[in-house]
């Protein structure tokens, strides 16, 4: 306990003093923390649940629309501001730049909860693979069909409000990196307490056989219910604060981008290892220093090496890097290891 | 809806014959999935790229002063040996496994045909043009293009035949015993991975004919391969694994959709309420077999 209190503490000195340390990197760290969040909470329904959904970016996309419309349209005639696009005619000032991107992040985040909660029951009455493919469709229709209503401009995008002159240049970065960092440690909290509690083991047993789970008497459908609500309900922080920090809203290649995020999401949260705490983590750290890395120095090729990370890590690291550390060193997890058990095993390969 | 089927029935009349000549196609391609579902048990995301990419090689044979219609026979050809070549590859590391991994393995694979196929032929909405022309019926208040009425013949000609290839052939054979019982097949001399890899091979090839045909009849882009997954997928689960006449109709059916949708909601709505239909086709589908499940309470 002690030794992971020392752990918890040298993190969050680090993360505060992150955006001093590395001052170009402000953006970066930020949008790391925001993956963090969405590959931990893919992780509750995805690795914990067993109920893998490629829809979360349905939340994701909802919360970033939800939250630059509150921010314009509680001061502004919000059809008047997306049809003016880029050139701005009206500005924020500080106090309701403020104002609205706090009330927007609360609607980013209820509003979300809320549709999982309604759609819940109907969705996630589908087992295996008709459930996967059913939260993709969800994903992809919702990129669509926003791609189609005017108010939130359409096929030509959303420019969020941009942020207010408070003196210094260095601010816009600084606000972003400590709302976002501040998301990821309130996301962690709490899953780590889910994660302690009876209800991480009855997702566990969902995972495991959802027909037993129900014959030992737990209502099921409730609790995923709930632990999709979880999710949904970060993913939409995760989307109000990456809207804002893109500046940019566009249908499918922002908010609703099954293609990027969505698979992002997923991904990250193999390749640290499914169902548990630290795996999406450290998942989702490897992936972004991978993708900056790639999208940088080989720009035009970042799909296709995305493409063949995802096949090469679906088919040779399943159990991702959590995984692969808890068969090398399993009394580090808790497991109890018969040392002749074992030299029996390493003399069968 | 009612409005507009009573007062305009050209209007109405030319939303069905589009759509079921739309139909044909989309029951072509969802055939192939049916096969490969049946047979291996994954569903194939990158189904719809295999559609492209067969489009594309047919509006190449344009390009180069062949006439896209040759397409039909070319591109299954080469799809066949690329399919094989993508199942030696991938598939046959995820065929056993968990089903999420073989569609998240295949979701990389679309990814990544999408975006070589992006930088190979560029990102714009392409067509291979026929020179068909077109029938007037009904006092010409109907138009059909014939390049629609010849790909639906085409598709047809070939889902007869390879129905007819699969109940009298060898292969054809082996591949129905493997999707009935793969390990039965295995003990009684049936080279199951020979039959995978056949039938990955034809169900690419369907994909080829299916993409030659699209690419005369309508236009091919490199992104537009995902609704044509999500769209054979919907066939799939209306129609059952197996049920050919029925896949016919609900492609038929799905083409008819598509065209009202169309007509009604407005271009810019058609793939999404492609995709909002595949929900709500699976959520009724989850309320009709619950009433099944018995409860103890």
């Amino acid at each position: 306990m002690n030794k992971n209190f020392i752990l918890y503490a040298a993190i969050l000195i680090f993360g505060l003093a992150a955006p001093f340390l590395f001052p170009a990197f402000k953006v970066q760290l930020s949008i790391l923390c925001v993956l963090i969040v969405l590959a931990t909470t893919w992780n509750i329904q995805g690795g914990e649940m067993g109920y893998n959904s490629f829809g979360n970016i349905l939340f994701y996309g909802l919360g970033m629309y939800l939250c630059a419309s509150v921010q314009v349209g509680m001061f502004f005639p919000l059809a008047e501001w997306t049809e003016s696009g880029g050139e701005k005619t009206f500005v924020h000032t500080p106090t309701q730049f403020f104002q609205g991107m706090a009330v927007g992040l609360v609607v980013a985040a209820v509003v979300p909860t809320i549709v999982a909660g309604l759609i819940g029951y109907s969705i996630l009455g589908l087992r295996g693979h008709y459930f996967a493919i059913c939260t993709l469709g969800l994903g992809v229709a919702a990129g669509e069909i926003s791609g189609g209503i005017e108010i939130i401009g359409a096929g030509q995008g959303f420019t969020t409000p941009p942020f207010p002159n408070v003196g210094s240049l260095e601010a816009r970065g600084e606000f972003f990196y400590f709302l976002s960092f501040f998301t990821l440690v309130l996301t962690f909290i709490a899953v780590r307490s889910i994660y302690s509690t009876r209800f991480k083991l009855i997702l566990n047993a969902i995972r495991d056989n959802e027909d037993k789970a129900e014959a030992m008497g737990i209502e099921t459908m409730k609790y995923k219910i709930i632990g999709w609500m979880i999710s949904a309900f970060f993913c939409g922080l995760a989307g109000g604060i990456m809207g804002g920090l893109v500046g940019y809203i566009d249908s499918t290649d922002v908010a609703f981008d099954g293609r990027e995020m969505g698979v992002f999401m997923v991904l990250m949260a193999i390749l640290g290892g499914k169902g548990t705490l630290w795996g999406p983590i450290i998942g989702a750290t490897i992936f972004h220093i991978f993708k900056e890395g790639f999208w940088t120095f080989f720009l035009g090729w970042q799909y296709v090496a995305l493409g063949v990370l995802i096949v090469v890590i679906v088919i040779y690291f399943p159990e991702g890097i959590m995984g692969w550390l808890r068969e090398k060193y399993p009394e580090r997890f808790g497991e109890v290891v018969d040392e002749k058990d074992r030299k029996a095993q390493v003399e069968l390969k | 809806m009612d409005f507009l089927v009573f007062q305009y029935p050209m209007i109405t009349l030319q939303a069905c014959l589009d759509g079921i000549l739309l139909g044909v196609l989309f029951a072509l391609i969802a055939y192939g999935m049916a096969l490969q579902w049946g047979v291996m048990n994954i569903i194939n995301i990158a189904q719809g790229d295999l559609v492209i990419l067969g489009g594309y090689i047919a509006y190449f044979m344009y390009l180069y002063g062949i006439h896209p219609a040759w397409g039909v026979i070319v591109a299954p050809v080469i799809m066949y040996f690329v399919g094989i070549a993508i199942y030696k590859l991938v598939i046959n590391k995820v065929v056993d496994r968990d089903l999420f991994i073989s569609i998240l393995a295949t979701f990389g694979i679309s990814i990544l045909f999408m975006q070589l196929m992006n930088f190979a032929f560029g990102a714009d909405v392409v067509l291979a043009n026929s020179g068909y022309g077109t029938t007037m019926l009904f006092d010409n208040n109907v138009v059909l293009p014939n390049s629609k009425i010849f790909s639906a013949f085409i598709s047809i000609v070939f889902a007869v035949c390879l129905v007819i290839y699969m109940k009298k052939s060898k292969l054809g054979r082996a591949i129905r015993a493997t999707a009935q019982n793969a390990r039965a097949a295995k003990i009684l001399g049936v080279d199951t991975e020979k039959v995978y890899a056949a039938t990955f091979g034809i169900n690419a090839a369907l994909c080829g004919v299916a993409g030659a045909l699209i690419s005369i009849t309508f236009t091919i882009h490199p992104y537009m391969g995902l609704p044509y997954t999500i769209r054979s997928f919907m066939i799939v689960i209306v129609a059952g694994l197996g049920n050919l006449p029925g896949v016919a109709m609900s492609g038929m059916g799905l083409g008819v959709f598509e065209e009202f949708a169309d007509y009604i909601l407005g271009t810019e709505f058609r793939i999404g309420s492609v995709f909002l239909l595949l929900v709500l086709i699976l959520v009724y589908r989850r309320f009709k077999l619950s009433r099944k499940r018995e409860y103890l309470k």
